[in-house]
């Protein structure tokens, strides 16, 4: 099959300009745009888009109503399966899941899924706003209240959708919130260049709370409240929930171990990300202090090495990324990778910091690296990195990013009996979410360790399911 | 969420006691933990030590000196006024809290705190106290007016013993010179010091003790954003390995910490906080 109109891309904010702004960069479709590209869709009848979307969105059934202009009738499929396309067509990584999977793609390009998906969720969002309805998940009806409670743990994609979930069966949900703003990785990790906050993440979230979910900030489960605590019956001092859903991420973050990284200017990506994303400290309103120098080097090459790096830049930074393998097995986004390059960030690959360097005051003045080659593909099929011998040498820079990846917080698994980890310190839980404990389920990254928001999503779906019939067995009996 | 100040005591004229209505930390706070505050909307999150808790009233209070933007702000406000967030409790508790009694009857503890670090060293003592064990406790300050928190210390500690950098009451000159003296002059003997103050003098005392072969405790007060362990900013150098102050700390073993880095760790944001404290103070009309 051949489809002769190429495939259209959003426009975008001009790299020069939005390199020094915080505003998102790709505008999105337009009408027109999203029909023109909803043209292309071949609506082919394997739908092998469908089998790669970790939640089964109805791919082509929802283009073929955007084609027609029917965005509402197009948002009520994406909401069967999804609550939040806006997030998601921002952030999924389309080319290697539905995009990757599109048979446009094999002698040409794919339809462009992720922006007709943004586009049909920001069509829903602005219609509610406007007090249009717009989905049935925007004015859902209400089911009765079954009498039972369930405790989410964590405001991210995996408590989110679990919660939604779980109030659309008559469940009364109530989400525990460590920070202070609900989203968990949504605000305090995605840059608003990427995700913009008010106008899409707490709307999404609205939407949810519009449901009938109850979202406490400000408490932290394993120190304000325990998971026992949340379980145990009123009478015995408890919240008397029927069940748990621990969906608290993977938010502790690695450190490479080499001599210089507790000098003054080296942080991890979390760190300046939050400082950024959740404080706002690139917003001089607010005061949280952030810091750059007149060159920043972050380590790492994921999407979470790519926000921080494009941070720095948009902060005023000369901006470098040093990772150890080459261009092809960057684990970032391909369109992060392009939008980085667009916006002249330098790019150091096969190279590895084996030291940071200080001045007298204890300032990072510069980070040794040493160049690497890949070795040939091991029995796994991957090629690791090894050193070039004698290749050792300096890039000067006041400031340096960790962005290694980020391992499960072990506070929630350290102070509940009988919840283990594996030797990563991830939650053990089967795909349906059952932990080794009755009545507390898990998923998204706190299962898996780092992943993605649609996989957590997925996951938090799931573990829907697997309460709804833990409490209906518990009941039963 | 938004929490009410119930109760606010000037305890020198740049140091504020809040007691702040928070029902659910109080139940689970234990000595040595801390909260995290965000005072308004556009606010940054602070660490501070828990100074004292009632799970029945329902209350935690918290002792603020003002140093920059944000503690400025938060001394400002009034009882009945709200802050935007408060969170907690934070860290391990104290170490004494998981010992047997049969091990804290026989430990002599001697507690050194300096300026507002007695506000933390509050809550520990008052637990010993409540729980039938002795301490000596030292609270020093650059002069008599700076010293917070003695009438408080006195009903719970054994023997409280003052300190001032200019002789205006109690031992004329550093905490440290008092332990010696408590050590050597008047024979007193210690199995544990517990020390919390400005982080310079807390090297000092952990010097100090090391000579004197006392095992010390010392509680970190670094720099915080989370304060659940997601972001780092409060690494310490403990023992030559790099710990979390917010997760595996406060308290770390005296003798291990790398004091010097964990000063010029905390001052890592200075200028862009001395920037925003002026800011600030023009807007408070300070």
């Amino acid at each position: 099959m051949a489809n002769k109109i190429p495939r259209l891309n959003a426009r975008e904010q001009d790299p020069a300009v939005r390199a020094t702004n915080f505003e998102e960069v790709s505008y999105g479709f337009t009408a027109e745009e999203a029909q023109a590209e909803a043209s292309r869709c071949l609506n082919c009848r394997n739908k092998p888009c469908v089998a790669q979307c970790p939640v089964s969105i109805q791919i082509p059934e929802f283009i073929s109503e955007v084609l027609q202009g029917n965005f509402a009738t197009a948002a009520s499929i994406i909401a069967r399966d999804s609550l939040l396309p806006s997030v998601c067509g921002r952030v999924c990584p389309q080319e290697s899941q539905c995009e990757g999977a599109c048979v446009l793609g094999i002698k040409g390009e794919p339809v462009n899924i992720g922006k007709l998906e943004r586009y049909v969720g920001d069509w829903a969002l602005e219609a509610a706003a406007l007090g249009i309805s717009a989905t049935e998940a925007d004015h859902p009806s209400k089911p009765a209240p079954n009498g039972h409670r369930v405790a989410i743990v964590g405001s991210g994609p995996a408590g989110l959708t679990c919660a939604s979930d779980l109030a659309q069966m008559g469940y009364e949900v109530t989400i525990f919130e460590a920070l202070h703003r609900p989203g968990g990785v949504l605000v305090y990790g995605i840059p608003e260049f990427r995700l913009p906050k008010e106008r899409i993440v707490a709307r999404e979230i609205a939407k949810i709370e519009a449901l009938g979910v109850h979202i406490e900030t400000d408490i932290i489960i394993g120190r304000t409240l325990t998971i026992d605590q949340l379980l145990d019956p009123p009478a015995q001092g408890g919240e008397g929930f029927d069940a748990v859903f621990v969906g608290s991420g993977a938010g502790l973050p690695y450190f490479m171990g080499i001599p210089g990284e507790n000098l003054n200017g080296v942080v991890s990506a979390n760190e300046f990300l939050t400082r950024a994303n959740l404080m706002r400290a690139f917003d001089e309103c607010y005061d949280t202090p952030i810091f750059v120098g007149a060159h920043t080097v972050v380590v790492g090459g994921g999407n979470v090495a790519m926000d921080a790096v494009r941070t720095a830049a948009r902060l005023g930074s000369k901006a470098s990324i040093v990772y150890r393998r080459s261009e092809a097995e960057l684990p970032a986004r391909v369109e992060e990778v392009h939008h980085a390059r667009e916006e002249g960030i330098d790019f150091q690959l096969l190279t590895n910091p084996v030291e940071i360097l200080g001045d007298e005051r204890g300032w990072v003045r510069a980070v040794r690296c040493v160049r690497m080659e890949l070795c040939e593909a091991d029995s796994s099929g991957r090629r690791s990195p090894v050193e070039i011998a004698g290749s050792e040498f300096e890039i000067e820079c006041e400031s340096v990013i960790m962005a290694l990846g980020t391992s499960p917080n072990p506070l929630i698994a350290s102070t509940t009996d009988g919840l283990d980890t594996n030797r990563r310190g991830c939650l053990i839980a089967d795909e349906a979410g059952s932990t080794t404990r009755a009545g507390v389920f898990a998923g998204g990254d706190a299962v898996t360790g780092a992943a993605t928001v649609i996989l957590a999503m997925g996951a938090g779906r799931r573990a829907a399911r697997a309460i709804d019939q833990y409490v209906r067995t518990k009941s039963a009996r | 969420m938004s929490f009410k100040i119930l109760e606010r005591r000037v305890l020198t004229p740049d140091t504020v006691l809040m007691r702040i209505e928070a029902s659910r930390i109080a139940r689970s706070a234990q000595p040595g933990q801390f909260v995290i505050v965000r005072v308004d909307e556009h606010g940054e999150r602070i660490p501070l030590t828990i100074a004292d808790y009632s799970p029945s009233e329902g209350w935690v209070q918290i002792v603020t000196q003002t140093v920059g933007a944000t503690t400025l702000k938060l001394n400002a406000l009034k009882p009945g006024d709200t802050i935007s967030d408060f969170t907690g409790p934070l860290g391990r508790p104290s170490e004494f809290v998981h010992e047997s009694a049969d091990t804290l009857h026989s430990k002599r503890f001697l507690f050194v705190a300096g300026g507002v670090g007695a506000a933390p060293v509050y809550p520990q003592v008052k637990w010993l106290h409540e729980h039938g064990i002795h301490t000596d406790v030292i609270i020093g300050a650059r002069n008599k007016s700076l010293l917070i928190l003695t009438d408080d210390m006195r009903q719970m500690a054994d023997n409280l013993y003052l300190a001032t950098d200019d002789g205006s009451v109690g031992f004329h000159g550093l905490v440290t010179g008092l332990v010696r003296q408590l050590v050597e002059k008047d024979g007193k003997k210690y199995d544990e010091v517990v020390t919390i103050g400005p982080m310079v003098m807390m090297k000092f005392v952990a010097a100090t003790t090391a000579e004197l072969g006392i095992p010390t405790i010392a509680s970190l007060n670094t720099l915080m954003v989370d304060g659940t362990g997601m972001c780092g900013a409060c690494r310490v150098s403990v023992g030559g390995k790099t710990y979390f102050a917010c997760v595996d700390g406060p308290e770390f073993d005296a003798h291990q910490v790398d004091f010097d880095e964990a000063i010029r760790r905390q001052g890592m944001y200075r200028t862009q906080e001395e920037r925003a404290h002026h800011k600030c103070k023009l807007e408070y009309g300070k």
